[in-house]
């Protein structure tokens, strides 16, 4: 599920081309979270701000999926439900796990790598004041 | 008394359409979408959805094009948006030592374990009009990448709690208050003033806490740390009973490192001021930090003398979207009450006349 909730309706859909069949348990419906911190960064929580979720949930044979995503891709919940069920059933879960999830999650491992690469190109080498002395 | 006014229809249509085509000025040149905006502007897209207390870049940058670039208009559209939002619930508190870091420095340590990272920055950079900018269509150079040292990045004020110097935070599971569903009352517990300081005005945050150093109640601070980076957002449905990943969100963190003097239960040690927004906003966090520290005055049994240290000066006066409402509000029709204040000033002038020419007579 922290894979589909990072990837959009459309990089799902372009994965999973054979939509199977499901009825809506509940009709994607965006809605708001509300975001916590903490004083501190270790203390009590506080109310950050609320961000916007899109949820659903569906019946897949005997299975229901859900579905709680960040921002409002209505098709992105729909799809993520519909996998969540699918996910759950045995004789499916290999296959989608490879054709769906597998190159998502590779797709977004390095997209955070390059960041983190990114990131580690602007740390600071204070020893390369002393050699210049 | 009201005074019904009619008449006005036409007028505000005009002055709408007109408003629509200013927004869209000359139309030779392209139109700007809404990805432009949430992609090429995206520090103005971060300060509309802290401000608009709403996380969601495409609603934010959909608001910077319909204000005309006016970010208070913005954040006030966001606002008003999420009132048609049913609510969820509330997530688990951010674990923002797992931030996923893409700016990280101290101003307290040079050297210190997971290193000074830059970041994307403005700083030292020379504030000088980048013509190049100008010309369309220009190559940028690529950012360059490195190999990402292995080790934990710890924060800065964990550093000094485990010698025993900074100032434990109080950890409980207290629920906070949540001034979207309770109106603020006073005296206003940590975490509201957090939640009020966290969407308050970037402009009044920031002026309060540089009146905080200038010496209006003075609490010398450092930046022990500031992070920018994503983190993920967990939550648990109801339906299910644990917490799920909803995906990630950007964000910015700052710990203030102030000096305390203790007190008769506690040794002098530091304490913190913490800042925390949504997207890259590190003048927003730091501000935050810094009036967060300030209003922290009374329960660290500091003399409460300066505008920042004075919670209903500063926590009733930090919401833009207040602020402009009622200050806008001025504009509306108040044709009775003036009417009524004119009545008043010609009576007095009359009586203050009449008693001159008695005095005069005499």
């Amino acid at each position: 599920m922290a894979v589909l909730a990072r990837a959009s309706g459309e990089e799902i859909a372009a994965l999973m081309p054979e939509l199977p069949a499901h009825e809506r348990l509940r009709a994607p419906e965006t809605g708001l979270v509300m975001v916590r911190g903490r004083a501190g960064g270790d203390g009590n929580a506080f109310n950050l701000g609320e961000m916007t979720v899109t949820r659903c949930a569906v019946r897949l044979g005997e299975t229901v999926g859900h579905a709680y995503v960040a921002g409002r891709d209505k098709r992105q919940a729909e799809l993520a439900a519909v996998l969540d069920a699918a996910l759950q059933d045995p004789a499916r879960r290999d296959a989608l796990m490879a054709a769906v999830i597998a190159p998502l999650a590779t797709r977004q491992t390095a997209s955070r790598d390059a960041d983190a690469r990114r990131a580690a190109a602007t740390k600071v080498e204070f020893l390369a004041m002393q050699t210049t002395r | 008394m009201y005074v019904a006014v009619k008449g006005g229809e036409r007028a505000i249509s005009a002055a709408h359409a007109w408003l629509d085509e200013t927004r869209r000025g000359d139309p030779a040149l392209p139109e700007l979408t809404v990805a432009q905006i949430e992609q090429q502007m995206p520090l103005a897209v971060d300060r509309v959805m802290a401000e608009g207390s709403c996380h969601d870049r495409f609603l934010a940058a959909l608001a910077i094009k319909q204000a005309k670039g006016d970010l208070i208009e913005a954040a006030f559209l966001l606002r008003a948006y999420r009132t048609t939002l049913p609510r969820f619930g509330v997530s688990e508190p951010l674990e923002t030592n797992a931030m996923r870091i893409r700016r990280r420095i101290s101003a307290t340590y040079k050297d210190l374990p997971g290193g000074q990272v830059l970041g994307p920055t403005y700083d030292y950079t020379h504030r000088l009009l980048d013509f190049a900018l100008a010309a369309e269509g220009s190559d940028r150079a690529e950012a360059p990448q490195a190999e990402v040292p292995a080790g934990a990045v710890p924060r800065v004020t964990e550093l000094l709690a485990r010698e025993g110097l900074m100032q434990r935070e109080e950890a409980t599971d207290a629920e906070p208050g949540d001034l979207t569903r309770e109106p603020l009352a006073f005296p206003a517990a940590r975490p509201v003033r957090l939640q009020n300081l966290a969407r308050g005005d970037e402009g009044f945050l920031l002026a309060l806490g540089y009146s905080t150093q200038r010496g209006y109640g003075g609490n010398h601070p450092f930046v022990g740390e500031i992070r920018v980076g994503h983190v993920t957002v967990e939550f648990t449905p109801p339906e299910l009973g644990f917490p799920i990943e909803l995906g990630e969100i950007g964000i910015t963190e700052c710990q203030m490192v102030n000096q305390f003097k203790g007190s008769r239960t506690e040794p002098p040690q530091f304490t913190r001021g913490y800042g925390l927004t949504f997207g890259h906003g590190e003048r927003r966090a730091m501000s935050m930090a810094l009036v967060d520290r300030a209003l922290r005055a009374t329960e660290l049994g500091e003399d409460v003398t300066a505008p920042a240290q004075d919670h209903e000066f500063v926590l009733y006066h930090s919401d833009n979207i207040e602020a402009t409402g009622f200050v806008e509000h001025l504009k509306l029709p108040h044709y009775v009450d003036f009417q009524s204040e004119l009545e008043n000033l010609r009576t007095i002038r009359a009586a203050l006349a009449r008693e001159a020419m008695q005095e005069a007579a005499e």
